[in-house]
């Protein structure tokens, strides 16, 4: 059966209305049926990370996946396709079209509506804390070969030290 | 280090006691929110010295909340995977904190802060996983105690925010509010009357899903099923809350129609079946712990419709989480095989049922 509203493409889903003036009936394709905010099991993946790591994967040339790193966390698009996990809230920074984009095929929307977030006022960070904090950087950086990175990072820390 | 759950405010299982709305259909809600700590990788990614930092941070933020202050902190990364285990049954901690999965094994700062009907669970695949627990069907309470830990802790410890994405998280499936919102429903109405099908795939049209008694990568025993939001960004808390609430209420009326119908049309041999999974519950000397739910789904109905009285829902909960394996081998002090949990499984299903009804099993 055709849809009733583009009369173009298959009907996947039935919207059925009551109201006053009595029940009505809606065969609607895929893509009618989403303008109207209706999701059919087509638009709501089953495995929705499984179907977001297959679209970074189609999505983006094996060059890429490689070529732009995390600068807090060193970790790559080739990570987050291996893992499914991205390495730190930097990495939402250095992927973030990317990621928009995998968003909104995930939520359906890439723009929080929720609760607004302030952090506290940062009290100033206690030197010891952040040299931690850099040594960490240092040696993830080191391990991953990053070498231009972690003579950045070295430098920083004898600065500070 | 060992273990004392008797530490805790309620033991952990404040939830089992059968208080809340609906509680023969609905056993608990359960909302959790997850953060991260600004500057510090996520616990996927971060070295051990970075994850024992974050649970400092959080412990410093924990012990200066007044209404916190007698949370009971338990390293979970101390423990035996005995002693884990039984947290993760307890529902405590989830299986990745529990480091449960031979893949991936307990990260090092793993642990989790346990108050009344409340948790944090620290280096999860979050820096942080918030979540409140409620008895029976009761999202806006559970949800009203969520928003007043994520306030205290957010007011205290910087939390990964993003003005476009909100709250960052390590799976993107999160991100956003960081919010699942869960509630653990029996549905042996609706199985039986096979008309769970259409009520799961009605589940799925309005943005929800549904997973089994153990949350995420679990399978469905006994007709109990966690249905909880799918998505998380782009609609606000309130929003999903109400969504999920809307749906559940109908999902409960759909299992008490079933009920009936059942009643009506099949008497005998619904009461037949029924009779007899309590039969076997009070009388067998073996029970694996698949068998166990799937009695215990039929008894429970049974009190539901009112054909067995004298049970209450709270010994049924108690059965259903103290009759896991990491259960009996702790009441019983040392580790049972397979075939020993399920002769000790049995036995303590009788004594509980015998105490109850007040007869000799």
């Amino acid at each position: 059966m055709l849809c009733d509203n583009c009369k173009e493409r298959d009907s996947v889903v039935t919207l059925t209305t009551s109201d006053a003036q009595g029940v009505t009936e809606l065969h609607l394709c895929e893509r009618c049926a989403a303008e109207r905010g209706i999701e059919t099991q087509m638009t709501a993946p089953k495995q929705p990370l499984t179907d977001f790591i297959l679209a970074v994967q189609k999505q983006l040339p094996a060059t890429l996946l490689e070529s732009s790193r995390c600068s807090f966390c060193s970790g790559t698009l080739r990570d987050f396709k291996n893992t499914g996990r991205l390495g730190c809230a930097y990495c939402y920074q250095t992927f973030e079209s990317s990621l928009r984009d995998l968003l909104r095929r995930v939520h359906g929307n890439s723009r929080h509506t929720g609760k607004r977030y302030q952090p506290p006022q940062p009290e100033l960070a206690e030197d010891a804390t952040v040299l931690s904090e850099l040594r960490d950087r240092l040696r993830r950086a080191v391990e991953q070969e990053q070498f231009e990175e972690a003579a950045r990072l070295r430098d920083q820390i004898r600065v500070m030290e | 280090m060992t273990l004392d759950l008797s530490l805790l405010p309620d033991g952990g299982v404040s939830w089992l006691d059968a208080s809340g709305e609906h509680a023969g259909i609905v056993l608990s809600t359960r909302i959790r929110l997850a953060r991260n700590l600004e500057g510090f990788a996520f616990p996927g990614r971060a070295r051990d010295g970075e994850r024992l930092r974050v649970l400092s941070r959080v412990r410093e933020a924990m012990d200066a909340i007044p209404s916190m202050n007698s949370h009971l902190l338990v390293r979970v990364d101390n423990l035996g995977s005995e002693e884990r285990l039984l947290l993760h049954e307890r529902h405590l901690v989830s299986k990745e904190l529990a480091g449960l999965d031979p893949q991936h094994p307990v990260r090092s700062g793993a642990a989790v802060f346990l108050g009344d009907g409340m948790g944090v669970m620290v280096n999860e695949e979050d820096h942080l996983r918030l979540q409140t627990l409620r008895s029976g069907f009761a999202l806006s309470d559970a949800f009203a105690d969520i928003e007043r830990i994520d306030e205290e802790l957010g007011s205290r410890v910087p939390f990964a925010y993003h003005q476009e994405f909100g709250f960052l998280t390590s799976c993107p499936t999160n991100t956003g509010t960081g919010m699942r919102a869960s509630v653990l429903i029996h549905l042996p109405g609706l199985v039986l009357t096979k008309e769970i099908g259409k009520t799961l795939a009605g589940l799925q049209q309005m943005g929800l899903t549904y997973r089994g008694l153990y949350g995420e990568g679990s399978e469905v025993v006994g007709n109990f099923f966690q249905i909880s939001n799918q998505t998380t960004l782009g609609r606000p808390e309130e929003e999903i809350i109400d969504q999920l609430m809307y749906v559940l209420r109908s999902v409960i009326s759909r299992e008490e129609d079933a009920r009936r119908v059942l009643l009506r049309d099949a008497g005998y041999i619904i009461e037949d079946k029924l009779w007899r999974a309590y039969g076997t519950l009070r009388y067998a000397r073996s029970l694996s712990f698949e068998e166990a739910m799937n009695y215990l789904s039929g008894v429970r109905l049974a009190v539901g419709l009112k054909l067995i009285s004298g049970l209450s829902v709270y010994t049924l909960n108690k059965l259903l989480i103290f009759s896991q394996s990491a259960h009996l081998a702790h009441a019983e002090g040392k580790a049972l095989t397979e075939s020993e949990a399920n002769l000790v499984r049995a036995r303590y299903v009788r004594q509980l049922l015998a105490d109850e009804t007040g007869t000799n099993g």
